[in-house]
């Protein structure tokens, strides 16, 4: 088959499937979409001669980005969309499609010179010739493990109620420990000061019923 | 340039166009990575297409490797957090993340 036209029918379907990803009602049908188009943008580096990210596309991208995908989707549920939509549909599109018309003119409108073809095979120019960019990918995995250990972990008194639901509960207690506080001080004032016995009376037959569990 | 580098980059832009809408239209948290998804492979198709043309496929293809690599990592602490929002807040909707405010 004409590479030319394989290339074009793959970035059709890779057009394709990205526009599936967009409109899909469940998000289980737009992460298959996304691998769909995963494994289309795999067939492009092959037919265009990147052998070796093809294959790591393939795996990295169609692969396990889907089955973490499709497990969180799993975990969290699916909402349907309930929020009615407050702007126009044609916003977006014309606020992507115009950048996008003078980013394409600008890039093929440069007049690339074909440098001398590079002798070097992959492995000596990853691990060689870009072996800084090797070691950022080792700090960026590390960097990535932590951050996911660190955000998954369990806290010590897992929360049982939502985040809102806790500080409520929080606050109100607080605003009756001061309360509670504010009245202890008043009667210890009062009985101090040696309140007359009818107004000390009554005082104490309120701050009885408050201090006695059950008012009595 | 060469026909299969310049169809190839035509296809990658208009995949970072479709990663930009989802970007701007989708609400739920997920939704949004899998428009930064998009915006990648995007990238990746654009780097071979580079590399291709100028006679580099090799440094293309590390660098290819090197974003793929990225995004990667940047999905997985994505997937977490959207984990971590679900049990916190109970909804992936952005909208409903502005009350962290103050």
């Amino acid at each position: 088959m004409n590479p030319s036209l394989t290339v074009i029918l793959l970035n059709f379907l890779n057009l394709i499937f990205a526009v599936q990803v967009l409109r899909a009602k469940r998000l289980i049908w737009a992460a298959i979409w996304l691998a769909c188009t995963s494994a289309t943008t795999a067939f492009v580096c092959f037919v265009l001669g990147a052998f070796q990210v093809a294959v790591i596309e393939l795996s990295v991208g169609a692969g396990l980005v889907t089955v973490l995908f499709v497990f969180v989707i799993n975990i969290a549920g699916e909402e349907p969309d309930q929020q009615p939509k407050t702007h126009s549909r044609w916003i977006p599109l014309l606020a992507v499609i115009i950048p996008t018309l003078l980013i394409g003119a600008s890039v093929l409108a440069i007049d690339g010179a074909q440098g001398p073809a590079s002798a070097d095979n992959f492995v000596n120019t990853f691990w060689e010739h870009r072996g800084l960019d090797v070691l950022v990918q080792v700090v960026l995995i590390f960097a990535g493990v932590l951050g996911l250990l660190g955000l998954l972990a369990e806290a010590k008194a897992p929360l049982e109620q939502s985040m809102l639901a806790e500080f409520a509960r929080l606050r109100e207690r607080d605003l009756k420990a001061i309360g509670d506080r504010s009245l202890i001080a008043q009667e210890a004032i009062e009985a101090g000061l040696n309140i007359p016995e009818s107004g000390s009376n009554s005082q104490a037959e309120t701050s009885s019923g408050q201090l006695t569990p059950g008012g009595e | 340039m060469a026909n299969l580098e310049t169809l190839t980059i035509i296809g990658s832009i208009s995949l970072f166009a479709i990663g930009c809408l989802t970007l701007l239209t989708c609400r739920n948290l997920i939704q949004v990575i899998f428009g930064l998804q998009l915006l990648v492979k995007s990238a990746i198709l654009l780097f071979i297409a580079a590399g291709s043309a100028n006679g580099q496929l090799q440094v293309g293809q590390s660098l290819a490797t090197t974003v793929i690599v990225a995004d990667t990592i940047v999905a997985v602490i994505g997937i977490a957090l959207a984990i971590q929002v679900r049990r916190i807040v109970g909804s992936l909707e952005i909208n409903d993340l502005a009350h962290l405010r103050g």
